[in-house]
């Protein structure tokens, strides 16, 4: 009797055995993908169905009416969504193609040129990277500052002193410099701190692309006679072409949704003439100040054709030959 | 001419003791001179947190640390409540570190250590899930978070973020490198459950994992703008960034209290990043490279 009863027991602890063991995986993942239903891929299929209807939030749910296409026509014909995606794309770019032009000379420099202190100056060229947006953008706006501004006095400073005042030429007659008040110069301040803020990012992935080139090609370059300029330009850059492609994908899909550092920097305004408004802060200020959640649903999804086109295009002129390269 | 390099001297070596010193001179003096720009503001915010609004806007602008840290102290918690808006960030930043390591190690395990059906597909969906730009679901993030009542809550934040693609996809990397999966059978035969596993097998052998993914996911919600600025709206739900800000649009602002808030939300940063930076730098490279 008593038997009996222990292999039943027995039974069905290995039946509930077997049966933890074949859900576990399952249990154990299941956290995210409720979680990325629910946040994550629902809002895209709302944001879509949203983007075809007028809506004001405050009137309630039941005054959503259907329009079509017509936020999307609205958009095209609207000047300042044109105008944020100018200024999303001037700023990508100026503050983009230097970062990198920068970091990969810096990285190989790191690397290869010096023989101690790697760290902590990687670490001191990585920090704007992980602090806050807002805090930093903060302390850039008293940096811009026209009249007491750091910037404009280090420039004032250099364009009088004996042994620089040639490299500003007539330029010198500008200062001190309006930055965040003058339409023409918010981009580049806004570009400056992004620049500021990223390139040590892209230094440290440059290092560890670096690090993946065998040692041997520098040795048997060395061996030949070549210099430390021949070895950059014949050996790193090739080798580091996957890694640039992929930085520079990071950049594209990081720069083009641009927000906190606009939106400090001109004070949520989009600044003088909109000049600093980008497509991320047109998006919050239709949605968020001018409740029309329609069209903002519908800036989100352009804005998402925005730099899914441009990846398309950067893997396209890029993504195979850096494939080959690799071969 | 160089003579020719005997075979058993190291090139590497070579270039780096400086076959040319004076260029490794000028190289160090450009490389440190661009790491002290890189430092600069911050520098510069500790010094102007310490000075009063209208020193701040003198010519030259102040160098060195002034006395008024503490007036700009009072000034902040008058305007704000400040004490209240650090909870907050902290509150935040803390739950979503705790949720996120606990669900994405355990993910990271799953997909690390099992063979099951849809793994791929499934791994695959996650990948992907980072590759969507998180403004295109802006709008109906705060229409839920509306519609739970959650507006104004900490809950509307961390609950979201408890189980990111990121940390789960660096837990897989990181377990499937450090723990071999003889383990998981060793477990097996001792009886133990699978949860048993991963909690007293897996969880001890992946701790400075765990701890550098701990740090990242501190670092970005303590950071983050765009969530808290749209579902929170009432002083005292304000994190940090939110904080700030409203004191920036004011007709009276006050430099030396903005600055001094931000000095305050910059600080557990750069403690963090003094104690733990290769950590913090190695983890954020390896999420994203092998991504």
């Amino acid at each position: 009797m008593a038997r009996t009863q222990t292999s039943e027991s027995l039974g069905w602890r290995t039946r509930f055995d077997k049966f933890q063991r074949r859900a576990a995986p399952y249990v154990f993942v299941s956290p995210f993908f409720i979680l990325f239903a629910i946040f994550g891929l629902f809002p895209i299929v709302f944001s879509m169905y949203l983007s075809l209807q007028a809506w004001n939030p405050i009137q309630g749910l039941g005054t959503m009416r259907y329009v079509g296409l017509e936020n999307y026509i609205w958009l095209m014909e609207d000047p300042w969504f044109w105008r944020s995606i100018t200024n999303t794309l001037w700023i990508a770019f100026a503050s983009g193609i230097p970062q990198h032009v920068i970091a990969i000379p810096l990285a190989f420099a790191l690397a290869r040129g010096i023989s101690g202190f790697r760290h902590p100056l990687t670490a001191a060229y990585f920090l704007p990277y992980i602090t806050s947006a807002v805090a930093i953008s903060l302390v850039f706006q008293t940096i811009f500052g026209t009249q007491f501004g750091a910037l404009n006095q280090a420039l004032i400073y250099l364009a009088n002193a004996p042994w620089s005042a040639w490299l500003f030429g007539g330029l010198a007659e500008n200062l001190p410099v309006n930055w965040l008040g003058r339409a023409p110069y918010i981009k580049p301040a806004i570009a400056i701190l992004v620049w500021w803020q990223f390139f040590g990012f892209n230094v440290v992935l440059y290092a560890a692309g670096l690090a993946t080139i065998p040692k041997d090609y520098y040795e048997a370059a060395e061996i030949d006679g070549a210099s430390a300029r021949q070895s950059f330009f014949h050996i790193t850059l090739p080798l580091l072409r996957p890694m640039i492609f992929f930085a520079v994908t990071l950049t594209i899909i990081g720069n083009l949704q641009l927000f906190d550092q606009p939106f400090i920097l001109t004070g949520g305004t989009g600044g003088t003439s909109q000049a600093g408004m980008t497509v991320a802060m047109y998006l919050y200020r239709t949605g968020f100040e001018w409740l029309e959640m329609g069209t903002a649903a519908a800036i989100s999804w352009l804005l998402f054709l925005l730099i899914g086109t441009l990846t398309v295009i950067h893997f396209y002129f890029f993504g195979r030959s850096g494939l080959e390269s690799r071969d | 001419m160089r003579p020719p390099a005997t075979p058993f001297k190291s090139p590497a070596a070579d270039t780096r003791t400086g076959r040319n010193p004076v260029a490794q001179f000028v190289l160090y003096v450009v490389l440190i001179a661009l790491a002290l720009l890189t430092l600069f503001p911050f520098y510069w915010m500790f010094v102007l947190a310490t000075h009063t609004q209208s020193s701040i806007f003198s010519a030259p602008p102040p160098m060195w640390f002034g006395e008024f840290l503490d007036r700009n102290y009072q000034t902040l918690i008058g305007r704000l409540p400040f004490l209240r808006n650090i909870w907050n960030s902290f509150y935040i930043a803390l739950m979503a570190t705790v949720t996120t390591m606990f669900f994405a190690s355990l993910a990271g395990f799953a997909f690390a250590m099992y063979e099951f059906r849809f793994k791929r597909a499934l791994f695959g969906l996650l990948i992907t899930s980072l590759l969507i730009p998180p403004l295109l679901g802006i709008i109906p993030y705060y229409l839920i978070i509306q519609y739970l009542g959650w507006l104004n809550t900490p809950r509307a934040l961390w609950v979201p973020a408890m189980a990111s693609a990121f940390g789960i996809f660096l837990m897989r990397q990181y377990i499937a490198s450090s723990m071999p999966r003889e383990l998981l059978d060793a477990g097996r035969i001792d009886g133990a459950s699978e949860f048993r596993i991963y909690w007293s097998i897996a969880l001890p052998i992946i701790r400075p994992g765990l701890a550098t993914l701990g740090m990242l996911t501190f670092i970005g919600q303590w950071n983050n703008f765009l969530g808290p600025l749209v579902v929170l709206n009432q002083r005292e739900s304000y994190t940090i960034p939110v904080a700030l800000r409203t004191l920036q649009g004011q007709i009276q602002t006050d430099w030396g209290a903005i600055l001094t808030g931000t000095a305050l939300a910059v600080l557990p940063l750069l403690i963090i990043f003094v104690f733990a930076s290769k950590q913090v730098i190695e983890g954020l490279v390896a999420g994203s490279v092998k991504g």
